[in-house]
């Protein structure tokens, strides 16, 4: 019996060795080339930025000294964090807006819902032409502000570049963040509405008593996703002003850009490498709201 | 009320489509019509821009102008083509398998990979722009299609994607086959590839429009004109030849919005799939 037992357990361990030589056999070839291509070189930009960039001898912390001292950085590093505060917060509830109301399907909301999703389809480059006779100096709607007789502005080249870049951002991403809120809120039993329908609570009431607390959950995982997503706001900045755009709206991206023209490696690599700690950062607390949610 | 919202939502889903129609009636007025009606904004005429979303004078002189005279044109779009098929099936051939790894098997060191894996599919480009160059340099792939290929054949999200999808695959139906004598290689092809089919046409239509869209990397590693895709041209386009510039622009786009429309339903599952844990 005790031998035969051990035989087993012997058996089982052969099968599990083997399987792990076929989940070996098919992850060779996207780890192989990960290592090769994204995760050796990120190693050597962490090196990198301890060392000089020319002489390669260690530094220590002096990269870092110099981009927190680095006027670009900290500019960069403003606008991004206004940014994000200002349109995280909007893209969130603007999408919750829209996914609460076009949530009954019906021919209607599938339209609508198309339609905000389109937006993240289009290529960037397509819609620079429409961008520049909108909100140049005599564009579109400096045309339609003078027939009210209000005076236009300049939009790319003062500080209104910042807001075109939000309208920007949310034009290309309310859609993404509505189809995760509906997601959130199909999870959400629809006896729950019923029941309180039968005591007497109306739309707003069933909203803010039933929606708003069972959406809990999705919300920090909205959060952090839009986060995360902000930080590939490029492509918006670079439809609203192109290369070299006004001072507020001058992001951490162009900064890279500026950096890697003139090759000054050894800050981008500490700054890459701050980057990368803040997104690990909220990678872990998306981990965490994933563990959890229980949302479908 | 009800009605109220319903039609302001309307009217706001029209505004946000409203550039779809603003390149397709723009690119079917011809060079006279723009340029009366969009010059003060794109060629510094007198006086305010304006536009009519129903063209007086419907002319394709400007898709004509685009076939006949814009060889450059074709260089493009053959690249965009190019660099997003390389990018889609490599990305296929080798996150199909990795993915299959992540959902089914137990290995040591699988949550740390893992985390590794999400981790590096959340980079933006500016994080890893230095070591793409870095890597791209040491194998002189700088200014080659190559160079902007591979490292997004190794991209970790297609992977994360496809693993979300697999792991629904009942564990009783793979036991049962195994039971069967299925080997690893069997299960992966004759359960794993037909059951995941959505998963795979999720990562084909993202990943299809984040690379017809693909600006960062071009932009930063390809020097050769001639190399360029399309949204990298497009946007460098000379604007006294308006006509040419719109019909380009609707001809670029006219792809991602057939991909979408055709691809709607796989590409709401893989934002979910990417976000959400079920």
């Amino acid at each position: 019996m005790k031998q035969k037992k051990h035989f087993t357990r012997k058996k089982q361990k052969y099968g599990k060795s083997k399987s792990q030589g076929a989940a070996f056999l098919f992850l060779l070839p996207s780890f192989a080339g990960s290592a090769v291509f994204l995760i050796v070189p990120f190693g050597d930009v962490v090196r990198r930025s301890f060392t000089e960039a020319v002489s390669g001898a260690f530094v220590g912390l002096a990269n870092y000294r110099a981009i927190f001292t680095n006027r670009a950085f900290l500019l960069a590093m403003k606008n991004t964090l206004r940014f994000l505060a200002v349109c995280i917060p909007l893209l969130v509830v603007i999408s919750l807006a829209l996914a609460v109301i076009l949530k009954k399907q019906s021919r209607f909301s599938r339209l609508c819902k198309t339609s905000f999703l389109l937006p993240m389809a289009l290529p960037v480059a397509c819609v620079v032409l429409l961008w520049k006779a909108l909100f140049s100096g005599q564009g579109l709607i400096n045309g339609w502000l003078s027939y009210i007789g209000i005076p236009g502005l300049d939009y790319m080249n003062t500080n209104a570049a910042f807001w075109v870049l939000m309208i920007s951002y949310l034009w290309r991403n309310v859609g993404y963040d509505m189809v995760l809120w509906m997601a959130g809120l199909s999870g959400i039993p629809e006896s729950l509405y019923e029941a309180a329908r039968v005591d007497g609570a109306g739309e707003w009431r069933c909203f803010v008593s039933i929606t708003l607390p069972n959406l809990l959950p999705s919300l920090s995982t909205i959060t952090i996703l839009s986060l995360l997503n902000a930080f590939k706001v490029f492509r918006e900045a670079y439809l609203t002003a192109g290369d070299y755009p006004h001072e507020s709206i001058y992001l951490i991206q162009h900064l890279f850009n500026n950096w890697y023209r003139d090759l000054s490696l050894d800050k981008m690599a500490a700054a890459a490498v701050v980057n990368c700690a803040g997104i690990l950062v909220l990678v872990l607390l998306l981990l965490a709201s994933w563990g959890k949610e229980d949302m479908e | 009320m009800k009605t109220l919202v319903k039609i302001l939502v309307g009217l706001l889903a029209l505004v946000v489509l409203s550039p779809v129609l603003f390149l397709l009636t723009g690119s079917l007025m011809g060079d006279g019509e723009l340029q009366t009606a969009l010059g003060p904004a794109l060629t510094q005429m007198e006086g305010y821009a304006f536009f009519r979303f129903l063209p007086r004078y419907p002319t394709l002189a400007s898709y004509a102008g685009l076939l006949l005279d814009t060889p450059s044109f074709f260089v493009m779009f053959w690249n965009s083509v190019k660099l997003t098929g390389a990018i889609l099936i490599g990305q296929l051939f080798v996150g199909t398998p990795a993915a299959w790894a992540f959902a089914q098997y137990r290995f040591p060191g699988k949550r740390l990979l893992f985390l590794l894996y999400i981790l590096l599919m959340m980079m933006p480009f500016q994080v890893m722009m230095l070591s793409n160059y870095l890597v791209l340099d040491s194998f002189s792939l700088l200014d080659t299609h190559e160079g902007i290929i591979l490292p997004a054949v190794f991209s970790t999200f297609p992977v994360f994607i496809m693993y979300r999808f697999f792991q629904g695959i009942p564990k009783a139906l793979l036991d049962a086959a195994r039971l069967d004598g299925a080997g690893d290689f069997r299960l992966f092809w004759n359960i794993g590839i037909p059951l995941g089919a959505p998963g795979i046409f999720s990562v084909l239509v993202l990943g299809f429009l984040e690379y017809w869209n693909l600006l960062e990397q071009p932009m930063a590693f390809l020097k050769t004109k001639a190399l360029w895709p399309l949204s990298l041209f497009l946007p460098n386009l000379d604007l006294s030849r308006a006509g040419v510039a719109f019909a380009a622009s609707a001809v670029a786009m006219i792809p991602a919005v057939l991909v979408f429309l055709s691809g709607q339903e796989y590409l709401e599952q893989g934002i979910l799939a990417a976000a959400v844990k079920e």
